[in-house]
């Protein structure tokens, strides 16, 4: 699959909304989460200390 | 070569053991996405009805099927706690539930952006679509009554009599598409019949699985690892790692 240049590989033929609107709000939870455990296990070390 | 699996047990032993299993399955859940990815949207073609909109799938799906499955593991750990009362087994289902949620989540958001162009709708209710909106709401009820009870293995038995009761929706999503008439289409892949798909997005999303499977993996090990040092704060194992932990 070759998309020829970087605007036709974020047009998606038309669905670039649709397809980076999944992508990019994945992420964004993923990275949240993971953000989330870091910060929860900090507090826990504090409240132990 | 024999391994007393019991000592695994406990969350003094478990505790070091997870953080190690946490930082393999998130390098492998790293690996397995970059692949999944390269593979979604460098090598599968275009598809010929939904053009490139179905590269949603490489999501979708994995999200989907990891939202169910990860209840149903939750549920069995739920179980085990409920019949063996072990401290672990209930510190494991609370730690799978929020990753659960997430993927759920994730799986009908996906889904939504998904149906907009291929069906014309955001949103319909139709049986998968509204069997899966119930899997979160029994995500979120688990997490909310453990949440209100103070008592951890109070909330452990509570929580999981909601888990194994709620374990009944996970095969209503499953056969939804077949026992109902669904806007959403069919299964693409299952066990008795042939992928309708091609070689290279069948591959591209079985790796996407496995990257969202080992990330879960990872992602509850890290929050049982906070359960255990928040539940255990009295112990003399907690107080000596957090005095030398960084």
């Amino acid at each position: 699959m070759s998309w020829g240049s970087l605007d036709n590989f974020l047009a998606m033929g038309g669905y670039g909304l649709y397809v980076w609107g999944s992508y990019v709000v994945t992420l964004v939870l993923i990275v949240t989460e993971l953000a989330l455990l870091v910060r929860r296990k900090r507090i826990a070390i504090e409240r132990i200390r | 070569m024999s391994i007393n699996w019991f000592k695994y047990s406990s969350p003094q032993t478990f505790f070091p053991l997870a953080g190690k299993l946490a930082l393999g399955f998130g390098t492998l859940a790293l690996v397995a996405c970059a692949v999944g990815l390269y593979l979604g949207f460098f090598v599968a073609p275009t598809d010929a009805q939904q053009g490139e909109s179905y590269r949603i799938i490489f999501i979708h799906v994995p999200a989907a099927w990891m939202s169910m499955f990860l209840y149903v593991v939750m549920a069995f750990w739920a179980g085990m706690g409920l019949a063996f009362n072990t401290r672990l087994s209930g510190m494991m289902a609370s730690a799978i539930a929020p990753t659960g949620a997430l993927f759920t989540f994730i799986a009908l958001w996906t889904g939504s952006f998904w149906g907009k162009p291929t069906w014309g709708t955001w949103w319909v209710w139709d049986a998968r679509l509204t069997s899966e909106l119930i899997l979160l709401f029994l995500y979120f009820g688990f997490m909310a009554l453990q949440a209100a009870i103070d008592d951890p293995r109070r909330a452990d038995k509570a929580g999981a009599v909601l888990a194994l009761v709620g374990v009944v929706n996970v095969p209503i999503i499953y056969f939804s598409v077949k026992w109902w008439n669904t806007l959403h289409q069919g299964a693409s892949v299952s066990l008795t019949k042939a992928p309708s798909m091609a070689a290279t997005m069948l591959t591209a999303m079985l790796i996407m699985t496995f990257g969202f499977w080992f990330y879960s993996i990872a992602a509850v090990l890290l929050r049982a690892r906070c359960i255990m040092l928040e539940r255990e704060r009295g112990s003399d194992w907690v107080g000596q790692y957090a005095r030398t932990a960084a």
